[in-house]
């Protein structure tokens, strides 16, 4: 059958990994804009591993959006879980999308925000621990 | 796999009487209607039948009705048609359309508009997608040729005062007529109409009317163009002399026949399947309307018979639309991700609906397989979808 989205995308869309709210978040991003249709929210939780480095012990999402934007906000909670601040930082829109098995062109382009709701996250858990 | 189609306004299947009465014309009678040997006119007579069912159902005569590809095609021939044979006479350049047409109609007026050096107005609605014929009246200038109006409206089901805007433009041609002015045409796009309203164009100042067969369970492909007599167009499809030389190109013969029949058919019950779906659409429209942040989009009264249309707050139509296929079941949206623009639809938002909420639009559109067991159905799979959309949701509240 002709599809719209890869079955992992579909998978994530169905089934989301860590939706909702982390309780006592130390970190939160919101990107995107209702009025054109994507909003995503990530929350984190940090904490130090045995190397003293920050790690996400905890992240979860809501999106208001379609199917890419909520694939893409569960897939980044996977791929952000248990990573490091500083490697998790670098996860890049490219490795949300490849993650999914790729996303239709116009998605990558206004739907895949899930890193820089992460990034804004990081940012602002550091900014409120400097 | 279940199979709940509640897109009847995008396209329905073609009935297996009109599948039919189609079939010998693909096969044993082939001919091309333009030849005169017998195959030839076998076909031409087959599609005179189908031009006189039609012009007899529409309140109309033969030659008024020139077949087509289909609606866009029609409204194109229509617009540009008058347009252009306008400004070869050089009468005015206006035109006059809103802001909730068809694409087929609001593209080609913007077409017109950029690249021809043609002047538009493009008439607002109230909140519930009806035009004031006043409105319309006052933006009516000396350079006026040519106001655009759908009868009703796809997205939202509106259904609009055409007869009353007829009434206003035959009133000023006729003091055109006395000051030897040039005329304006009156053309409409009636293809949600025209199955469900009796179109008595014999009653009525229409001029021009576009429709296509798809949506009354031909095929798709098909269409035609009323063009009320003493309308003159400049074809837009040049060539051979096939429909009065409005329109060249050999007819599609089999799909005319199959539009006709379709037509006849849709005709012959319609009081009785315009209140079964008023009660059907009606019972859809309490229901979803008790969920909480919903609402109907377009009129409640002046309204399609088939169309139930909602926007669903804090969630984005093409997730639902998702949703509910998941669960066999086909609806539509104007929401941006559903399309490859970034716009939520252009018809929400000329009622006033901000873009946000926009996104979560919701058609549902019914026809002669929905029956009670269906509706009931997507009402008891709806409100679940909804509230898990909401759930993930991060803007509930927001707006």
């Amino acid at each position: 059958m002709a599809d719209l989205y890869s079955k992992k995308v579909m998978d994530h869309f169905e089934h989301p990994h860590n939706m909702g709210e982390v309780k006592d978040a130390d970190g939160k991003g919101r990107v995107g804009n209702p009025v054109c249709g994507d909003v995503m929210q990530l929350e984190i939780k940090v904490s130090q591993n045995e190397e003293g480095e920050d790690y996400i012990e905890d992240i979860k999402f809501k999106t208001f959006g379609c199917a890419a934007a909520i694939a893409t906000s569960s897939m980044i909670t996977d791929l952000a879980m248990g990573k490091t601040l500083d490697e998790a930082y670098k996860i890049e829109k490219s490795d949300v999308a490849e993650a999914l098995d790729g996303l239709p062109a116009i998605k990558n382009h206004c739907s895949n925000l899930s890193s820089d709701a992460l990034r804004k996250a990081i940012d602002d858990y550091r900014s409120k621990k400097s | 796999m279940k199979d709940f189609y509640f897109d009847y306004a995008g396209t329905t299947p073609t009935r297996e009487e009109v599948f039919k009465i189609m079939e010998p014309y693909f096969k044993n009678e082939y001919g091309n209607p333009s030849t005169i040997y017998k195959k030839g006119r076998i076909a031409k007579e087959a599609l005179e039948n189908a031009r006189t069912k039609i012009a007899d159902i529409i309140g109309a005569v033969p030659s008024e009705i020139i077949f087509t590809s289909g609606a866009t095609e029609s409204s194109n021939l229509a617009i540009r048609g008058i347009a252009h044979r306008a400004r070869k006479e050089g009468r005015g350049s206006h035109i006059i359309t809103s802001q909730i047409e068809h694409p087929s109609v609001l593209a080609t007026v913007k077409d017109l508009e950029e690249n021809y050096g043609f002047k538009a107005t493009y008439l607002p609605v109230d909140s519930k997608g009806l035009i004031n014929p006043e409105t319309l009246k006052k933006e009516i200038r000396d350079e006026t040729i040519l106001v655009s109006i759908m009868w009703a409206n796809n997205e939202v089901g509106t259904v609009e005062p055409i007869a009353e805007i007829g009434e206003i433009i035959s009133e000023i041609n006729k003091i055109r007529e006395a000051e030897k002015k040039h005329r304006i045409y009156f053309h409409t796009d009636a293809v949600q109409a025209v199955a469900y309203f009796d179109i008595s164009l014999d009653k009525l100042h229409i001029d021009l009317m576009s429709v296509t067969a798809h949506k009354f369970y031909a095929p798709k492909g098909v269409g035609f163009l009323y063009v009320k007599r003493g309308t003159e167009l400049l074809p837009q499809q040049t060539g051979g002399h096939q429909e009065g030389r409005k329109r060249a190109g050999t007819e599609n013969v089999a799909s005319i026949v199959g539009m006709a029949q379709a037509l006849e058919l849709a005709i012959k019950n319609q009081k009785e399947e315009f209140e079964r779906l008023i009660k059907l659409r009606d019972r859809i429209i309490e229901e979803v309307l008790k969920i909480e942040d919903v609402y109907l989009t377009g009129d409640k009264e002046k309204r399609l018979p088939h169309i139930a249309s909602f926007v669903i707050k804090y969630i984005e139509g093409e997730s639902l639309l998702l949703k509910l296929e998941k669960e066999g079941i086909s609806a539509a949206t104007g929401s941006a991700c559903s399309s490859d623009s970034l716009a939520p639809s252009h018809v929400l938002l000329a009622l006033g609906i901000k873009s946000e909420v926009a996104h979560g639009s919701l058609r549902i559109s019914l026809g002669r397989y929905t029956d009670e067991g269906q509706v009931n159905y997507l009402l008891e799979k709806l409100p679940k979808i909804i509230a898990d959309l909401r759930e993930i949701s991060a803007v509930k509240g927001d707006f």
